[in-house]
């Protein structure tokens, strides 16, 4: 068969086994015994649970903002992809080096940075307190911290797309008499649109699950400035495993989803991959 | 139409490269954009960690960074690292070979398992740890009265960081190898190498960049998680206590100074893994482009 003449090479059983072990230990097995826990709730519980107007409110908060600095980082994330890849100006690679800094930088140092720039006597908070606009400690605070770690992915995910891209497509829309904006608008972008989508989808996942840069800038207040996944840290020390449980798979299966989803882009829109 | 023709030759110069790239302006503009979103968003705080660090001068900094229960925090958050990386390493190295070598049912679905961590909240995977080994958890009671603390004590963190950084070798390892194919491992199968021999030989040579940036990328979250952390931890003192968690420990005690001052720590960590991040990936770029060379004779024809 088939199958078995591609075994050439020696070490598929050690490979496999090891590989299958460590995925069982480390993911599968702690992943499961989520699903468990929550299936000795009843149903009456477990809506009660996740669908409590705290818990609501958090839903509406951090998908929102999560939603909100996605987008900001579509159009900044692609002009900052554009700019690194198409033009030349002094301190490029440096800027190149710097994207990486939010997937390099501890979450909790993010957080505490953050919220020192933008409270009320921080260096930016500064500017607008006098105009009675506060940023830190309210949704704009966390939407600012959510733009801060999302960026890389969609600047990531754009450049190597737009560096692949074929010159000979933008030199025969101007043959045929394009101009520059309808070229960039009508031929480049559209070819963007997959690493594009990625790019969001990737921003707004990490988005949804984060924590550390957001716990200390949002202030924490129930029905305001509460995560969901401080949500869930709050239910745990208060022993409230039912709760935190539940919660947890909501956030699970929401993440399962916006995995699938940007597998599935990645494979009927796009050939590119992102890192 | 005959007017988008005209319209066309009158803007078109006789440089047309000129109509490839933006009007001078937009260039101008999109560069400063750029600059002045890098600049409030990354420099920035950058800056702000470094000037609020210091903010005592250096010899309060020194104190801070020197104190005991900073130095166990050092030593936790590099051991809970260290073994994060080794053995994330091996199983990146095991599931790349198994994924990319051969052929079996299930690969794809292999891959996007694998993929799940990357996706899962910090907290939730900190929350399914204390769901299996906690006190209420499955294996809880079992672990308590054999007296094994998982939970609340250093193997927690260990297993908490392990899971939030385990794709990060294998995911870059499997495009690489599936990009650079079998073609020189079954030449030196057919040459009379062993299985082992093949790969210290011929295969780890050529993905070591690939590894190394891995291993980097792998580190610099492991050293540098909280969320998942913070959930298995219970934030003892000197005991269950990371350089994140310190860093929070610091902060909600007001006492902002020490907090920038362990936080300029990481900082420094995050710069020395952005350098290394640059130097290795210009290899590693190199490595993905090396064609096999059957390819590389048909091309230069």
């Amino acid at each position: 068969m088939n199958f078995q003449k591609s075994r050439v090479l020696p070490g598929f059983g050690l490979a496999m086994g090891l590989t299958l072990t460590y995925l069982c230990l480390i993911v599968l097995f702690p992943l499961a015994a989520l699903v468990l826990k929550t299936s000795a709730l009843s149903w009456g519980q477990f809506v009660q649970e996740v669908a409590s107007p705290r818990v609501m409110a958090s839903y509406r908060l951090t998908f929102g903002a999560s939603f909100v600095a996605a987008l900001c980082n579509s159009v900044f994330g692609a002009v900052l992809a554009w700019v690194l890849v198409r033009y030349d100006f002094p301190g490029r690679q440096v800027v190149d080096a710097l994207i990486d800094l939010p997937f390099a930088l501890p979450t909790a140092v993010a957080g505490i940075t953050l919220t020192a720039i933008y409270a009320p006597n921080g260096v930016i908070g500064k500017l607008f307190a006098p105009l009675g606009i506060s940023i830190a400690y309210t949704p704009l605070g966390i939407t600012l911290a959510l733009i801060f770690i999302g960026l890389p992915f969609v600047v990531r995910t754009l450049q190597p797309v737009l560096e692949s891209l074929d010159p000979e497509m933008e030199k025969a829309a101007v043959s045929l008499g394009a101009t520059r904006w309808y070229t960039v608008t009508r031929v480049v972008l559209p070819s963007l649109l997959p690493a594009w989508i990625t790019g969001f989808s990737l921003a707004f996942a990490r988005a949804v699950g984060e924590y550390g840069s957001v716990v200390f800038i949002s202030g924490n207040m129930p029905m305001k400035t509460e995560i969901t996944p401080l949500i869930i840290i709050t239910k745990l020390e208060q022993y409230d495993y039912a709760g935190a449980t539940a919660v947890g798979l909501v956030m699970l299966v929401i993440s399962f989803c916006l995995l699938l989803t940007i597998n599935w882009v990645q494979e009927h829109m796009g050939r590119y991959r992102a890192h | 139409m005959p007017e988008t023709l005209k319209m066309t030759f009158k803007d078109k110069p006789n440089d047309p490269t000129k109509t490839l790239t933006e009007p001078r302006w937009v260039r101008w503009a999109l560069v400063s954009l750029a600059l002045l979103f890098v600049g409030l968003f990354l420099v920035l705080p950058l800056v702000e960690v470094f000037s609020a660090a210091f903010d005592k001068g250096f010899t309060y900094y020194l104190s801070v960074v020197r104190d005991p229960v900073a130095l166990s925090a050092i030593q936790l958050t590099l051991i809970s690292a260290l073994f994060s990386v080794v053995l994330n390493t091996i199983f990146g190295l095991a599931s790349a070979w198994a994924i990319t070598k051969f052929q079996f049912p299930g690969k794809n679905l292999l891959i996007t398992l694998i993929d799940i961590p990357f996706s899962v909240s910090p907290v939730v995977a900190g929350l399914i740890y204390v769901l299996l080994f906690g006190l209420q958890g499955i294996w809880g009671p079992w672990l308590a009265a054999h007296n094994i603390h998982v939970i609340f004590a250093v193997p927690g963190i260990i297993l908490a960081t392990i899971f939030v950084t385990f794709p990060f070798v294998s995911r870059e390892l499997i495009p690489l190898m599936q990009e650079q194919g079998s073609d020189e491992e079954e030449a030196a199968l057919v040459l009379g190498a062993g299985g082992w021999q093949i790969f210290w030989k011929v295969t780890l040579p050529n993905i070591q960049w690939g590894l190394l940036y891995g291993v980097i990328l792998c580190n610099a979250r492991a050293m540098g998680e909280f969320g998942a952390v913070s959930v298995v931890s219970g934030h003892i003192r000197g005991l269950t206590d990371t350089l994140p968690l310190h860093v929070e420990i610091l902060y909600n005690e007001y006492n902002f100074t020490a907090a920038f001052a362990v936080a300029s720590l990481l900082t420094f960590l995050a710069i020395v893994t952005l350098v290394a991040k640059s130097l290795v990936g210009a290899k590693y770029e190199q490595e993905k482009q090396v064609l096999p060379t059957s390819l590389e004779s048909e091309r230069t024809v």
